[in-house]
């Protein structure tokens, strides 16, 4: 296991930069997702750390030793293909103990080892076969044996659950997270599901156009979003922005909009900056943090009531204001919610979020 | 009722049709498999009576003719090999680089192809050739095809090699593989039906083919089997139809075999990527 540094490091195909000047910390045993939509540079990302692209500029190091001009097979790491990229004309077991043939195992070493790692991800009574006779949860596995077969730096996972079912995807990913607290593998995963990155990783890095936004803990990128994009690429469903009016009056940040009614939030300093230059903000409140307004609640929103989708443990509520903009309610409930056409949703002030016109995070003091 | 029998019978109608249509086309391969067992010439259908395998025996005495076949052979598999491992080469690295202008190469080369396979550029080839001082050998007629037959095979095989995934290659040479390892463990083993297809068409092609061995070589005895053919034919020119028609089953014996032998060891498909 080692670490992995990205300093500086950009990459571009002809006129169209992938990768803009991204520095980027993976420790030793940490398991970091790159996550973003598509096209936001991740996987350019993580095939420069394979070496199966060269950066164009800055450098990457692999265990404190610079990699930035190595060829794959001197970097001593692992990947799992989006593809899988098995080998249709070789057996399971040829296909899985393929590193090892290519250091030099005798083959009897080769396949006691492949049948171990096989029967871990019990593939063990598939080895006879090609890959094209099994299912695409087994050729998953196969893939991810091929990658485990033989010890490595780094582990490389370029959306290796993104072509499975729903079902087998979350078996996957709970092997996955087993795995890497098993092993304390270093590993960089890339996913475009924010789900995936929240349940596996120790560090997110969100990128967007190519560009890291945020790299931190899933829960500090979850409670403090450094962004609006990050705020609304994490969690499901994403967390409601709306556009307010803000001002410093009374001691507190009053806040105003069509529907809202809001105690003044505390001011903070990099608020009070924020507010000298103008006075458009954007207010954050995850779905999960709304209820049905009771009354007497001091933060509410009202609209009418759009949709009512009961999904079991829980209801989304989403009500349309006069200028078409939606807030959607998660709420958790064993009944079944009746709501008149008029709905006012409530929130606590410690659950508001609040982002500046450039979309940064205005912290409150303290955070 | 009346629909369903008028159905029926169209049905039928339709298959009789079909029958004699085959049959049409039958009749002269059925020719084909009975004349050369007949000690007479007839130009209908006959079944050989009484069946005689004479005709071969002169034809294996005709040792132009004999000769001939061997020549077909070398020149054939010869011709094949260069193409093959060309191509092959040439195709995979256009299909892999990025090096800029590559599809222009190959669209030019297979412009200029046409011209070097076709006869109104015999007399240039000719005029190479005999400068290069190998008018009569075997090599001459080899390389001719090679430059004829060569754009095209590339073009194909670049073309096959495009579909298949990078990553075959990537996650070998991730896995540890130089560049070589990952062309002959993967990458070749996942061409090999795109080759095979080549060799084919390339052995075929060269097999058949007249005008450039007949007008490259001199000496009798490295006449391919398309020239010796014509050892069949009576002074006036007409054929001496028994022993074409032994010489012909002969001829055809080698193209019929690799298509057999190709169909049942690679049987003509392709593995294609793998998908969830
Ligand atoms: N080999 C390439 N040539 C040209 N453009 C590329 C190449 N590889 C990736 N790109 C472009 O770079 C951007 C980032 O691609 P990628 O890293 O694959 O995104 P992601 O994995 O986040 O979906 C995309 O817009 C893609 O079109
Ligand atoms: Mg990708």
């Amino acid at each position: 296991m080692a670490s992995v540094q990205f300093k500086n490091v950009s990459k571009s195909f002809g006129e169209f930069v992938a990768v803009k000047d991204m520095s980027l910390e993976i420790g030793d045993g940490e398991f970091v997702c790159l996550l973003g939509p598509s096209g936001c540079g991740k996987t350019t990302s993580l095939r420069m750390i394979a070496g199966l692209e060269t950066p164009t500029s800055g450098s990457i190091e692999i265990g404190e030793s610079d990699v930035t001009f190595k060829h794959p097979k001197d970097r001593q790491i692992s990947m799992v293909f989006q593809d899988y990229a098995l080998y249709p004309h070789m057996n399971l077991a040829d296909n899985i103990a393929y590193p090892l043939k290519v250091r030099g195992e005798s083959e009897q070493n080769r396949h006691k080892r492949a049948q171990e790692v096989a029967d871990v991800l019990k593939i063990g009574h598939l080895l006879e076969r090609v890959p094209a006779q099994i299912s695409g949860g087994q050729q998953q596995r196969t893939s991810l044996a091929r990658a485990l077969v033989y010890p490595s730096k780094v582990y490389l996972f370029d959306e290796p659950l993104s072509n499975l079912d729903a079902k087998l995807r979350l078996e996957a990913r709970g092997f996955l997270n087993h795995l890497q607290r098993d092993m304390g593998m270093t590993a960089v995963y890339v996913t475009h599901d924010q789900a995936e990155a929240m349940a596996l990783a120790t560090r997110i890095a969100v990128m967007n156009e190519g560009e890291i936004v945020q790299y931190a803990p899933p829960i500090e990128i979850y409670r403090r979003p450094a962004t609006t994009f990050v705020a609304n690429f994490v969690g499901n469903p994403p967390m409601n922005l709306l556009p307010v009016e803000a001002m410093i009056a009374d001691g507190g940040i009053s806040i105003r909009a069509d529907g809202l009614s809001m105690d003044p939030l505390p001011v903070s300093a990099r608020a009070a900056k924020a507010l000298e230059t103008g006075k458009t903000l954007t207010l954050g409140v995850r779905p999960e943090h709304l209820h049905i307004a009771a009354g007497g609640e001091s933060n509410t929103i009202s609209g009418k009531l759009f949709a009512n989708e009961n999904m079991g443990p829980e209801s989304l509520v989403t009500l349309e204001r006069a200028d078409a903009a939606r807030f959607t309610a998660r709420i958790f409930t064993d009944d079944e919610i009746r709501l008149e056409q008029n709905v006012s949703l409530a929130f606590e002030a410690r659950h508001v979020h609040l982002f500046d016109a450039d979309g940064l995070r205005l912290p409150f003091d303290g955070e | 009722m009346r629909h369903m029998f008028l159905r029926f019978f169209s049905r039928i109608g339709f298959s009789v049709f079909a029958s004699l249509i085959g049959a049409l086309f039958a009749l002269p391969l059925i020719w084909f498999l009975f004349a050369p067992f007949n000690a007479r010439a007839e130009l209908g259908l006959a079944i050989p009576n009484p069946f005689t395998l004479s005709n071969f025996v002169t034809v294996f005495n005709n040792t132009f003719a004999i000769r001939g076949l061997w020549n077909s052979l070398i020149q054939s598999v010869g011709g094949v090999i260069f193409v093959g491992v060309s191509a092959t080469l040439a195709a995979y690295a256009l299909s892999r680089s990025n090096m800029p202008g590559k599809s222009a190469v190959t669209y030019v080369l297979l412009l200029f192809s046409s011209v070097v396979s076709g006869s109104a550029a015999m007399v240039p080839i000719f005029l190479i050739v005999n400068s290069v001082g190998l008018i009569d050998t075997h090599i001459s007629v080899i390389l001719v095809f090679a430059g004829g037959l060569l754009p095209t095979a590339m073009f194909i095989l670049r073309d096959f090699i495009d579909g298949i995934p990078k990553s075959y290659e990537e996650s070998a040479m991730v896995a540890g593989a130089s560049p070589v390892q990952a062309f002959f463990d993967v990458a070749l083993p996942v061409i090999r039906p795109g080759i095979v297809v080549i060799v084919v068409w390339s052995f075929v092609n060269i097999w058949g083919s007249f005008l450039i061995p007949f007008i490259l070589l001199r000496s009798s005895e490295k006449m391919p089997a398309s020239v010796a053919i014509y050892s069949f034919y009576s002074e006036a020119g007409t054929p001496i139809v028994t022993l074409l028609a032994a010489y012909a089953l002969l001829y055809s014996l080698p193209v019929v075999a690799l298509y057999l032998f190709v169909s049942w060891k690679f049987g003509f498909r392709f593995f294609g990527g793998i998908k969830a």
